[in-house]
């Protein structure tokens, strides 16, 4: 598209404008987790590292990392084996209420989460603490995989469309029985999907605040609602700078790893 | 039945409330190069699937080497098929393809390899093992899915148009190699292809399907000079058919006629009638077609309908062909060659 050079200007313009709104503030955060100023004053007065070997000591932030850790992993298992089992079910087969299925298997990313958590937390308390499982670790999994597997659903679905189903045929046609034709062929083809979709479905869970406090029980902490209730606490200040700058550049691991991913596989595993 | 390779009997399938195949009998002997030939949904490659296991039956059995193998997965028949589109397995290189059979069997590594060699050499792609599909051509994909499946040397090969993507030059080419390889190695052919002139150049046998049923089975001469139908007559070659009013003014007899169109020589109108046992009638050209090595008349008779004849370009040249347009001609062919098609009045 030719564009005139004024509009080429304006264009350019806003798309700095836009990019600077998401990025300047995160840039902050990782300067502010530098300032030596304790109330983050501006200009920094100078640079320290005293926050960022505070943080390290913080027992708070390492319990809260390792809750956060654990809840990640925990959802993105159950979202990995669920979403690709629903993914294959509605690719591969054709029954009664298969649109429906996938409906409503992609419908909890788009519910707002104070109506997950909200949801979650009155079915957790009614059906499962008189069973004598109470919020916890556990609750915060289960509420988390309910919005990942969307992901993975999204990415092996879409994978499995693009892929002809003669591959597995041929397969068996060469005498692989199911299984066989499953780790040989089906798996090695649908991988970098399930990797794309675990990465993102793991940082879904990490920075995931709203839900996690309603199924959380007490004592349990992930990072995100840890640096939210210490943000108002002027002695923490810092450290929670410290948290979050090391939270994004986290973040960017698996979006890169992810997007690397998908991209590859569309182009290089086609014939 | 001994030296029997596969044996169809009353064998459907429905899907949903479209009849697919509608009861097709079929034997195939072994050894054989046998083709289905039909248009796309005559219900062909449905029974190809069927035969390899890919589908199940509705009813009906299949039988193959004398076993019925109906209810038995595509990994427990002694099959191996060439798929459409290949399916070569993307994240595996040639050598593996082609080795991936002999792996799912245990064949020890060096042997298999040794056998997956030979066969890539076999479609002379001996250099190419190492390579990804994605690397090859059309024409080298399609001669890997054929060394794969042949590799392991099943009882029965089928084919599911394999040479549908390939353009024309090469088509030829490989429907000759194809026809040589089955020569050396003897195993039963199963061809699908919707391409008239591939069923006849290549098979031993042909089976023409429409809408789900075997319209006629016979040698490739007998599908052309004797059609057992009307749409067989159709399908195969240029339709040219003699019906009714035409039919009893021009061959003496009300019922339908078809006419090869090589049979039939173009003469001036004046041309006299002096050769005994010949079929005549007038008519007035009205499109010329110059093929190069002959051209196609196409004639509106006098007595109704339109009859195609092919004359070979002994003398004519381009410019002496278009000047036929418009004018009168006769037809004349010998009376052997009015096949009365079966079925009809």
């Amino acid at each position: 598209m030719n564009l005139s050079r004024p509009a080429r200007i304006t264009v350019r313009i806003a798309a700095a404008l836009g990019f600077a709104v998401i990025y300047v503030p995160l840039l902050l955060v990782l300067i502010n987790s530098l300032n030596p100023d304790r109330s983050s004053g501006w200009p920094p007065p100078g640079l320290t590292f005293d926050w960022w070997v505070d943080a390290w000591h913080s027992s708070g932030a390492r319990g809260a990392l390792w809750t956060s850790l654990k809840a990640g992993l925990g959802a993105t298992a159950i979202a990995l084996v669920l979403g690709t089992l629903v993914a294959f079910a509605c690719q591969r087969y054709k029954f009664f209420g298969r649109e429906a299925i996938s409906f409503v298997v992609v419908l909890p990313i788009a519910l707002p989460g104070i109506v997950t958590g909200v949801a979650l937390n009155t079915a957790f308390r009614t059906v499962l603490e008189p069973l004598g499982v109470g919020l916890g670790l556990f609750t915060v999994i289960v509420g988390h995989a309910t919005f990942c597997i969307v992901v993975v659903f999204n990415n092996v679905i879409a994978r499995l469309r693009r892929m002809p189903g003669s591959y597995e045929e041929a397969a068996m046609d060469l005498g692989a029985h199911t299984f066989r034709t499953f780790v040989d062929v089906t798996f090695p083809l649908v991988r970098s999907a399930l990797v794309a979709g675990g990465l993102l479905a793991f940082a879904l869970s990490f920075d995931e605040i709203v839900v996690t406090t309603f199924t959380a029980g007490p004592g349990v902490q992930t990072l995100p609602v840890w640096i939210f209730s210490n943000m108002a606490r002027p002695q923490q200040a810092p450290v929670v700078n410290v948290v979050a700058a090391v939270l994004v550049l986290l973040s960017v691991i698996p979006i890169y790893l992810a997007q690397r991913l998908s991209s590859d596989t569309a182009s290089g595993s086609r014939i | 039945m001994e030296g029997m390779a596969i044996r169809l009997q009353n064998l459907r399938k429905t899907f949903g409330r479209t009849e697919a195949v509608a009861g097709v009998e079929l034997e195939i002997a072994d050894g054989e190069f046998f083709s289905m030939l039909g248009p796309s949904g005559s219900g062909k490659t449905t029974v190809l699937r069927m035969i390899a296991g890919f589908e199940a039956p509705t009813s009906g059995t299949v039988e193959l080497a004398g076993s019925d193998v109906t209810r038995l997965a595509p990994f427990e028949r002694d099959v191996h098929t060439v798929f459409q589109d290949y399916a070569l397995f993307p994240h595996m290189t040639v050598e593996q393809n082609v080795a991936y059979g002999l792996k799912v069997r245990k064949v020890p590594k060096p042997e298999r390899l040794k056998q997956a060699r030979e066969a890539l050499a076999s479609v002379r792609l001996a250099d190419f093992g190492t390579r990804r599909p994605s690397q090859l051509s059309g024409g080298q994909r399609q001669r890997v899915a054929l060394a794969r499946a042949l590799v392991g040397r099943p009882k029965v090969l089928l084919l599911d148009e394999p040479l549908g993507a390939l353009d024309l030059k090469l088509r030829e080419q490989m429907q000759v190699e194809l026809k040589a390889i089955q020569r050396e190695v003897g195993i039963t052919f199963v061809f699908v292809t919707h391409d008239q002139e591939e069923a006849l150049t290549m098979s031993d046998r042909i089976a023409v399907f429409n809408q789900g049923r075997v319209e006629q089975v016979g040698t490739p001469a007998q599908i052309y000079e004797r059609p057992a139908t009307p749409f067989v007559a159709g399908f195969v070659g240029t339709s040219n058919l003699l019906t009714d009013d035409a039919a009893e003014q021009v061959v003496g007899d009300r019922a339908t006629y078809s006419i090869r169109p090589e049979k039939i020589r173009v003469l001036k109108e004046s041309a006299l009638a002096d050769e005994p046992r010949h079929s005549r009638a007038t008519g007035t050209v009205a499109e010329v077609v110059y093929l190069g090595d002959a051209t196609r008349f196409l004639v509106d008779l006098d007595a109704g309908g339109r009859l195609t004849a092919l004359q070979q370009n002994l003398e004519t040249s381009s410019e002496d062909v278009a000047a036929f347009r418009g004018s009168r001609v006769t037809l004349q062919w010998h009376q052997r060659h009015n096949f009365r098609v079966p079925g009809t009045r």
